[in-house]
């Protein structure tokens, strides 16, 4: 039984010259209490699919074909209306930025509130007792006292936890994670982490994790799907992934990350840049940057395939001595 | 650090304090006293020709203020920074400043922000060389402009572009061709890779690499980043609340960390292999830098304080070949 289901997702941005096609033909599948991973370079549309599956797609950006299924439910196609009630109650969601996600003019218990009486049935009194609880799950010391304070009187790790309190309010199964952790300190990031997964497991919620840093996958998720210009190249466990990349372009990645636990004179470098939206190349996105490119990845497109234990999307994939 | 070779860089006891007091009209009427930040506060440190120093710490800790006090950006509260035998920045005001900016540039972290948007590749590059009056000739310039252009990974054919045309890994090396123009043999760079992807930053950080061989360049290098700093340093400053509190070479303190602070941001560090282990809780937050606590500011995060740690501040002093500033260290409790 899966929980989210995104089927064949195509995410397009018109304009005067054209369509510029930012998320081409995904397909990924989140179980109940899992942890996602989506990892990839600026601009690769790991963004724009959380916004896709929440339905905050700004316009003119538009799902031009496929579906988000959410517990069996369609809801790409609903309206605003409809949405709002699946937001916040079904799916949760975490921005990169605590100071911004929060409203600086009302304490955070009232946006607590507001949030929990928004989605459920209950009295004031009964709210602000379960906003008291949430800040107290979320580690904020002394939440009795802070749950009336503005979010200028708190710290930008402390700021975060508010923010997943308001994520969790309505007890949601979902919760679509973006970059929770980029805005904050080494030391606080793994507080936040750590606070994640433990609150995620208790509750049961999935929780897909849209980040850059591979350590932060590394330490959290479960499976973890790797995005190049708009479309998914490789996915599948975690440890796979990091351990025995399939596609080049996940091990070029994994190649350029500095090791903190050794020493290396030269870094692997994937040359070039990410193509932009307008110059994709035909064929295979990654062809031009491939050190292990040959004549059909220029012409054809590979799609997602069975690759060990994970799947990538490679022509290299069902031959011997694929990447690595 | 041998202390064979003279250091090109020496820091003592420098210290920047900014005025952060409410105005003065405030200041009487609800009686509030002037308030300082002691944003660094007191650091010392030397850099040998040829090397790299890293200074890792996070937001707040004083690292940037650092780098802008050794390009004369700011002018010291306290202290002072030695480089090549003179005083820094009494030569910055004198009549030489200028040929010393010649030899002491800055590569800043963000680098959409550090370009004229309006002016094209030539001129953002050309300008250290016309400022400092190295070259004035329009085609020798242009000739230089191409040279450095190629030191970085890109074109000649790029200079009548604007900035805006490049990805941010290629800006970057915008920035770091500019900063070589006047060809220092110092760089201060605060995050240079900081606001780029890995792929992109691998590039970045190898060019760095290579133009340090060929040219014999000294680095400050600043960053939040642990991994990176490990592997572009020679050895490593570790900062809190505007102090050093360890101060080592690279092998000794990745190997064998001493201050509590230093292993704390070593194990809070996401690892890649042993995925799905509980990392060691860190607690707390680091304190208002306006109200530090009394003795060691990291006492209220640190397992090892004790009553001594609460009152004396702690002072940076060798130990076993390294430089740490910690009593609990000194005494052996850790």
């Amino acid at each position: 039984m899966t929980l989210l289901q995104v089927k064949n997702l195509v995410v397009e941005f018109p304009n005067r010259r054209g369509t510029l096609r930012a998320i081409d033909n995904i397909s990924f599948d989140i179980a109940p209490g899992e942890i996602l991973g989506v990892v990839g370079e600026s601009g690769a549309g790991k963004s724009l699919t959380g916004a896709s599956i929440i339905g905050l797609l700004e316009p003119p950006g538009r799902i031009a074909s496929g579906e988000v299924v959410l517990e069996g439910q369609r809801i790409d196609n609903l309206s605003n209306d409809q949405l709002r009630h699946i937001r916040g109650r079904k799916i949760g969601a975490i921005f990169q930025d605590p100071l911004t996600s929060l409203n600086p003019l009302y304490s955070v218990g009232k946006q607590l509130t507001e949030t929990i009486q928004a989605h459920l049935p209950v009295s004031n009194a009964e709210a602000r007792k379960r906003a008291i609880d949430l800040l107290k799950d979320t580690g904020i010391p002394a939440a009795e006292q802070r749950i009336d304070h503005y979010p200028h009187q708190f710290s930008g790790g402390m700021r975060q936890r508010v923010v997943i309190a308001l994520a969790l309010a309505a007890e949601p199964k979902l919760i679509v994670a973006d970059e929770p952790t980029t805005a904050l300190d080494v030391s606080i990031q793994a507080q936040i982490i750590g606070l994640l997964k433990t609150i995620c497991k208790d509750r049961g919620a999935a929780v897909m994790l849209i980040t850059h840093d591979m350590g932060v996958i590394a330490e959290t998720c479960d499976r973890v799907a790797v995005m190049y210009a708009g479309r998914i190249v490789e996915i599948g466990p975690v440890h796979e992934v990091i351990n025995r990349p399939a596609h080049p372009y996940t091990a070029g990645l994994m190649a350029s990350i500095p090791d903190i636990t050794q020493d290396r004179e030269y870094l692997n470098q994937i040359d070039g840049a990410m193509p932009r939206l307008n110059a994709i190349p035909v064929g295979c996105a990654f062809n031009p940057r491939c050190p292990k490119v040959f004549d059909r990845c220029k012409t054809e497109r590979p799609v997602l395939t069975n690759a060990g234990a994970t799947r990538a999307a490679c022509w290299l994939v069902d031959q011997p001595g694929a990447a690595a | 650090m041998s202390a064979t070779n003279k250091p090109l860089v020496a820091v003592n006891d420098m210290a920047m304090t900014f005025d952060v007091s409410p105005g003065l009209l405030t200041r009487i009427v609800e009686r509030k006293p002037k308030l300082f930040l002691h944003a660094v506060d007191g650091v010392s440190f030397e850099i040998e020709k040829g090397k790299t120093l890293a200074l890792v710490g996070e937001s707040g800790c004083g690292k940037s203020t650092v780098a802008k006090l050794m390009v004369g950006l700011y002018q010291p509260t306290r202290g002072s920074m030695t480089f090549d035998g003179m005083d820094a920045h009494a030569t910055y005001k004198s009549a030489t400043g200028l040929k010393l900016r010649e030899r002491i540039q800055m590569i800043f972290q963000d680098p959409y922000a550090s370009l004229n948007p309006r002016w094209i590749v030539e001129d953002i590059i050309g300008e250290p060389l016309k400022e400092h009056g190295i070259i004035t000739d329009a085609a020798a310039l242009r000739a230089k402009v191409g040279e450095l252009l190629n030191s970085v990974g890109l074109s000649p054919l790029d200079m009548p572009k604007y900035p805006h045309q490049f990805s941010g890994g290629q800006r970057q090396r915008i920035s770091i061709a500019r900063a070589l123009a006047t060809s220092p043999e110092f760089l201060v760079c605060d995050e240079p890779t900081s606001a780029l992807d890995v792929s992109v930053q691998a590039q970045v950080l190898n060019i760095m690499k290579d133009l340090q061989k060929q040219r014999g360049l000294t680095y400050l290098f600043i960053s939040h980043n642990l991994a990176v700093v490990r592997h572009m340093s020679d050895s490593v400053g570790v900062m809190y609340l505007g102090r050093l509190v360890e101060l080592a070479d690279k092998q000794s303190l990745f190997a064998n960390p001493r201050h509590p602070y230093t292993r704390m941001l070593l194990d809070a560090i996401p690892k890649m292999i042993d995925t799905g282990r509980a990392r060691t809780a860190v607690q707390g937050e680091v304190p208002n830098p306006l109200n530090p606590p009394a003795g060691c500011a990291f006492n209220p995060r640190c397992p090892h304080a004790n009553d001594r740690c609460r009152t004396e501040r702690p002072v940076l002093r060798a130990f076993q070949g390294i430089k740490v500033a910690c009593h609990a260290v000194e005494e052996g409790r850790v």
